[in-house]
């Protein structure tokens, strides 16, 4: 459904505004990478912005930190309806390394409701590209959420509470698999 | 002079061709040394929690759910892609791989969760205590991370609640 509203609205021109809300300029500097003509974003349209009442994307980089908090809310109130927030960075995606910190609130979809995540630390100027390639509807995701688990147990699992004495010896009463 | 200077980079600007990638239509090779998304082996995981550990933005997250199964988390939401899992993995369990495509629309897509069948001492209950570096690091018994919230405690007495203890974020907001 966004990758329809995402094709519909936007077409070939998203105009970002990249907000950092106390990130450390890595992500920044990697951000103005992917408008380098090396990797020339402008080849999806991409242009970059300086008020966020013309975006049509917010790019956020850096957590969620008590001291931009309010900027950061009121950046995002400005922009106009249809709007994309992507968070860059390990920071805006997930805290950072200091997420427990005094100053910090959190991940940047504390505060935002956050359409695109791209992780890494910073990411790398492809990775950029192709997080806006997958918002685009170009590329599909490679990610997928990987989970290992035991079928089955090969020793009995105990409870105390089946434990009972019978003739000075501890009998389980009952042993199961889990 | 400026004529002529503009002349200099108009060459320059023609000698150098085309420069952009063409990215998404092709892969792009990563340089050899890259860290990327950390992949972890459950075949080969002993689960001593080192990674866990000793991972600075402490999104490794363990939990002894019962007696023989621990349950080690990787969220990879934070992770600074450091290594330093990888490099105190005793069974070089934890690789990190060149994957760096991470981008999604769902936070939960890069996270990996591992069952681990754990044999313990039949007295105590515990987990073996193994005479090696692992033993300096702080793992005593059993783990209890917050698997629900995501957050990793250190010990297991202490507990680290849902909201944040200084809540002044919302007359700030409003």
């Amino acid at each position: 459904m966004l990758k329809d509203l995402c094709k519909k609205m936007f077409g070939r021109s998203l105009w970002v505004y990249h907000a950092n809300s106390g990130g450390c300029n890595g992500c920044d500097i990697e951000v103005l990478n992917v408008l380098t003509p090396y990797y020339d974003a402008e080849r999806f349209g991409i242009k970059l912005v300086g008020s966020p009442r013309h975006a049509d994307v917010m790019l956020c980089q850096g957590p969620a930190m008590r001291s931009t908090a309010k900027a950061l809310k009121r950046a995002y109130d400005a922009m106009p309806a249809p709007k994309l927030v992507f968070a860059i960075g390990s920071c805006a995606c997930g805290g950072g390394m200091w997420h427990d910190s005094y100053s910090v609130i959190g991940p940047v979809e504390k505060l935002l409701p956050v359409n695109f995540y791209i992780p890494g630390c910073p990411p790398r100027p492809e990775a950029i590209i192709y997080g806006v390639a997958v918002a685009l509807g170009l590329v599909e995701k490679k990610t997928a959420p990987v989970q290992f688990k035991q079928l089955e147990y090969p020793i009995p699992r105990y409870h105390p509470s089946d434990l009972h004495v019978q003739n000075d010896m501890v009998v389980y009463e009952k042993v199961e698999k889990v | 002079m400026s004529m002529l200077s503009k002349l200099k980079e108009a060459i320059v600007g023609l000698k150098a061709g085309r420069v952009t990638l063409s990215y998404p239509a092709q892969p792009q090779p990563v340089p050899t040394k890259f860290r990327g998304r950390p992949l972890f082996d459950a075949a080969k995981c002993i689960g001593c929690a080192g990674c866990a550990n000793n991972c600075p933005a402490r999104e490794i997250l363990v939990i002894d759910i019962c007696q023989e199964i621990r349950v080690l988390k990787y969220l990879g939401r934070r992770c600074a892609y450091c290594g330093r899992c990888a490099d105190v993995c005793p069974e070089k369990a934890i690789t990190m791989s060149q994957e760096f495509e991470n981008a999604t629309n769902n936070i939960n897509d890069i996270e990996q969760k591992l069952d681990l069948f754990m044999s313990t001492c039949q007295r105590c209950g515990r987990c073996f205590k193994e005479p090696s570096p692992l033993e300096q690091l702080k793992l005593k018994g059993y783990r209890f991370d917050d698997l629900k919230n995501d957050r990793w405690i250190f010990r297991s007495q202490s507990h680290i609640g849902n909201e944040p203890e200084v809540d002044d974020v919302k007359i700030e907001m409003d």
